[in-house]
């Protein structure tokens, strides 16, 4: 046993391939959320290389769209800025579920490997450690496929936007949603799950009504963990 | 603060933006490397991480249309019965889109 979970943390060129492989069927859906952000970035007033720039460095859709609905002639720099790190705080957390596999590897090979993180390859990765498989090639190969695919959608959507101008109405707004309920439904499920998920979606709808914009995910996923703290599993593990 | 976004400014906001981002990406696992990594800590690691996406999916469910919970309902439905989340993701989206449709 001890010999196998010892195995769950490699890391090599041919991981980092299946892991590129198996995220690719999800990245072909984010040449469509890039291109839209492409699109819609020309419409707030961007120019080209700051589009392709915002999208190759930040890498991170959510806050790249919050960002558009703050600029202008002129951007409100700390507001910016807060907003794009109360979205993207989530990683924080996604970074510390990833650290019993990357604390095996050198400082260099762990950052390394996060400056790709984001939520699908992060989803996938966790799902294959819960079945004792090998996950941080999904995290790195994962992670360059929906990075060039993402950085490929925007330049598309700076030239092509106009064919996606409404992806809603085709159900492509629902894909990370349903991608994501997807690798929650495929984990484990108990009545002690169950339990955890109910807290943190009731913590994360609390706090998106109640508290100041985008804190709900942190919430309500620290809500979870305390939850699981509360509630452990005693029997096995020991 | 307002800063212009003429010129060069704009690149300037925009690495910012990447900065605050890669300290999200890097922050956690830094914070992590100081503290030791027990049974408590495991099992509090282990119920966050399914909570972040329970967490992210919430306010979505219940704030948007019918096309989007019929959505997730779909995929979720799916992935019960057949277990495979391509399936159950391309369900969820011919959902929504056939919904919106009507």
């Amino acid at each position: 046993m001890a010999k196998e979970e010892a195995a769950l943390h490699r890391l090599d060129g041919a991981l980092a391939w299946e892991g590129f492989k198996e995220l690719l069927p999800i990245s072909l859906f984010v040449i469509v959320f890039g291109a839209a952000f492409g699109l819609a970035a020309t419409q707030a007033g961007l120019n080209e290389a700051s589009i392709i720039a915002m999208s190759a460095l930040v890498f991170a859709g959510a806050s790249q769209f919050a960002a558009l609905e703050l600029w202008g002639p002129q951007v409100p720099f700390f507001t910016l800025m807060a907003t794009v790190f109360a979205i993207n705080a989530r990683h924080l957390l996604m970074g510390a579920t990833l650290y019993p596999w990357l604390s095996h590897h050198s400082p260099a090979k762990r950052y390394g490997v996060m400056f790709v993180a984001s939520d699908a390859n992060w989803a996938m990765a966790m799902q294959a450690f819960g079945r004792g498989r090998p996950g941080l090639g999904l995290v790195l190969g994962g992670g360059i496929a929906l990075w060039s695919f993402w950085v490929l959608g925007t330049w598309l959507g700076l030239h092509f936007g106009n064919a996606v101008q409404d992806p809603a109405s085709l159900g492509l707004d629902m894909v990370m949603g349903c991608f994501l309920l997807a690798m929650v439904v495929g984990g484990e499920k108990n009545l002690r799950m169950l339990l955890i998920w109910t807290m943190a979606a009731g913590a994360s709808l609390l706090a998106w009504r109640y508290l100041p914009e985008n804190s709900h995910v942190v919430v309500g996923a620290l809500a979870g963990g305390l939850a699981g703290l509360a509630w452990g599993r005693r029997s096995h593990e020991h | 603060m307002s800063i212009e976004t003429g010129g060069m400014s704009a690149l300037a906001v925009i690495l910012a933006m990447a900065v605050v981002t890669l300290a999200t990406r890097w922050g956690g696992v830094f914070v992590m490397s100081f503290v030791p990594i027990g049974y408590r800590v495991k099992q509090f690691i282990h119920a966050m991480s399914g909570s972040v996406l329970v967490a992210l999916l919430a306010p979505l469910a219940v704030s948007g249309d019918h096309g989007a919970r019929l959505a997730l309902l779909t995929t979720a439905a799916i992935m019960l019965v057949v277990k495979k989340p391509l399936p159950a993701i391309a369900g969820g989206i011919l959902a929504a889109a056939l919904f919106r449709q009507l």
